[in-house]
């Protein structure tokens, strides 16, 4: 009997509420999938990490022939002696936590390298094997974080015979960068979106208790306890926020499923790996549990004041 | 039953008090009339008894509880103990009659099997045995405060508060409410009636309580309206 009673009065306050509950839905809807694309490109983005930094090498370039204006090359063309002890350096002890592999790659397949990439015109007559040393790629132990970069080049590049030693491990810290700011631009919009569904549910359960008037009313007078009062108040608000969550993460299991899985399959394979969906599911509990509260903020805040003994 | 000790109660900081020491008792079984001039303090001393107002001072017993120091959460417990009548009826307009009855019994968690046995008992009682299908729209005033009452004794409570039960209704009718209130008076709970209908209360000859700007200034056994004729 009191079950039936309460869901038949949510139903009741659901249809007089049409209007202000489908505003509910859409709003914690809209800001729940933000919410959970944020997580879910957060999650995507640790899953690649060691990925993206595993394909990155250090590469240190070595003083050509041809003058440069740099101290380290003062001496003109590396030696063999400076190159032996920059790998000797590199193969030490010490550095074994970080240098998996060093091989070297001679100046004539650097310039090779070159022309392949520029073309054979570029820079015609100019360019000659003079102008490149040798390089030694090091490659890193796994699994690959953006400190290990830093240990290589900051050992090697004051050693004599080096002329430059660089990583692309910047390159992707500018990217995850960019992934950290999108993040940040999701949740803050998300937040305002939060508020607004607080604001809405608030609202929506003040007209709700204003039009129920009477029945709560005779329900006090009676002595209906506080919370079989209060209960379908609260539980319109819920629901709405329930079924928001509920559609945010069908979106965003079908959205990585057919519109981002593809899409990033068929432009950014490499760089993205796979989507997978079920990492809707993965933060379903997280936004299930973020409408639970915001609607639980929402009646605490309003019932006080509108359903009192 | 209801036990009155100097209560006194102001509703805003400076006002005239609406009661002003009022001490009254009212025993078990009896039927009390409340008579007095607007805004001498009749319904207020009704919403006192139900709680719905705190006292200012004096000390104010119901059901053996002092009222001052029942907490928050025993008052629905309390008030189910206790059935109010108004002037307006209150009635759920898209409730039909059963319903707006039943409605009392579901909101304190009543079985639906006790419902369907009482509700018809009660509707009988109060004379509206065949309508429980209208809506309020479909009923007389009469009808209407007829259903209230229904709804305010289906819980068996032990006091019955009628404010101004018959405001609205023609001189006959009122007849018809008082003679229900008198059933229900007769099934052994006690009726306190606020009223300014002269002949109901010349007519049933029961207890009267006259109150003048918040003072009791009357209280006889078996009393008139206007004092002694
Ligand atoms: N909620 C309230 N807040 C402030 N003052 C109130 C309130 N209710 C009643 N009063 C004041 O208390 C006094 C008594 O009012 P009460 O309603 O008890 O009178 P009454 O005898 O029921 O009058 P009536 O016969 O018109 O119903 C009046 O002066 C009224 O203005
Ligand atoms: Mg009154």
């Amino acid at each position: 009997m009191r079950f039936r009673f309460v869901a038949a009065e949510i139903l009741h306050g659901f249809r007089r509420n049409l209007s202000m509950i489908g505003a509910v839905i859409l709003v914690t809807f809209v800001s729940l999938s933000a919410v959970g694309a944020a997580l879910m490109l957060q999650m995507q983005v640790d899953r690649l990490k060691g990925d993206w930094y595993g394909k990155v090498e250090v590469s240190i370039f070595l003083c050509p022939v041809d003058p440069v204006d740099i101290a380290n090359c003062a001496g003109g063309a590396v030696t063999q002696d400076q190159k032996n002890a920059v790998r000797t350096r590199l193969e030490s002890p010490e550095m074994a936590p970080y240098v998996a592999q060093v091989f070297e790659q001679d100046r004539e397949s650097v310039l090779a390298e070159y022309y392949e990439r520029y073309g054979e015109d570029y820079l015609p007559g100019q360019l000659t094997v003079d102008a490149f040393g040798p390089v030694l790629h090091v490659k890193l132990t796994e699994p690959v974080d953006e400190t290990k970069f830093d240990v290589v080049t900051d050992t090697v590049s004051t050693m004599p015979g080096v002329l430059e030693a660089v990583d692309q491990s910047d390159l992707l810290g500018q990217l995850f960068d960019l992934v950290g700011k999108i993040r940040l631009a999701a949740l803050a919009a998300a937040g305002v979106l939060a508020l607004a569904a607080v604001l809405l549910i608030t609202t929506t359960i003040r007209l709700s208790a204003l039009s129920r008037q009477r029945e709560t009313g005779i329900m006090r007078l009676v002595g209906a306890s506080n919370l079989f009062i209060q209960l379908p108040f609260m539980l319109e608000g819920a629901v709405a926020a329930l079924l928001g969550s509920v559609l945010a993460v069908a979106t965003l299991w079908g959205g990585s499923q057919f519109l981002v899985a593809e899409w990033v399959e068929t432009n950014f394979a490499l760089l993205m790996g796979k989507v997978n969906p079920l990492d809707a599911l993965a933060v379903a509990p997280w936004l299930v549990g973020a409408a639970v509260v915001l609607a639980g903020l929402s009646s605490a805040l309003t019932l006080r004041r509108f359903t009192r003994v | 039953m209801i036990k009155f000790d100097n209560v006194t109660k102001i509703y805003a900081r400076g006002a005239r008090p609406a009661l002003d020491e009022v001490s009254l008792e009212v025993p078990r079984g009896e039927f009390c009339f409340l008579v007095g001039a607007s805004g001498s303090g009749k319904s207020t001393m009704l919403s006192i008894v139900l709680r719905e107002e705190h006292i200012t001072s004096g000390s104010a017993f119901v059901l053996g509880q002092d009222l001052s120091r029942m907490p928050q959460r025993r008052i629905p417990r309390f008030r189910r103990q206790i059935g109010s009548v108004f002037q307006d009826f209150r009635l759920l307009d898209r409730k039909t009659v059963f319903e707006n009855v039943a409605f009392a019994m579901q909101v304190i968690g009543r079985p639906r099997h006790a419902i369907m046995r009482t509700v018809p008992d009660v509707l009988d009682l109060v004379g509206l045995a065949g309508k429980e299908k209208r809506t309020p729209h479909e009923l007389s005033g009469g009808e209407q405060q007829r259903v209230a009452i229904a709804r305010a004794v289906v819980n068996r409570p032990q006091i019955l508060l009628a404010d101004e039960p018959t405001g609205n209704l023609d001189p006959r009718t009122s007849e018809g409410i008082m003679a229900v209130l008198e059933r229900v008076n007769q099934t052994g709970t006690t009726v306190v009636m606020a009223t300014h209908d002269v002949g109901l209360v010349d007519q049933a000859q029961h207890r009267v309580v006259e109150l003048v700007e918040g003072r009791v200034v009357r209280d006889e056994a078996s009393g008139y309206y206007g004092g002694d004729v």
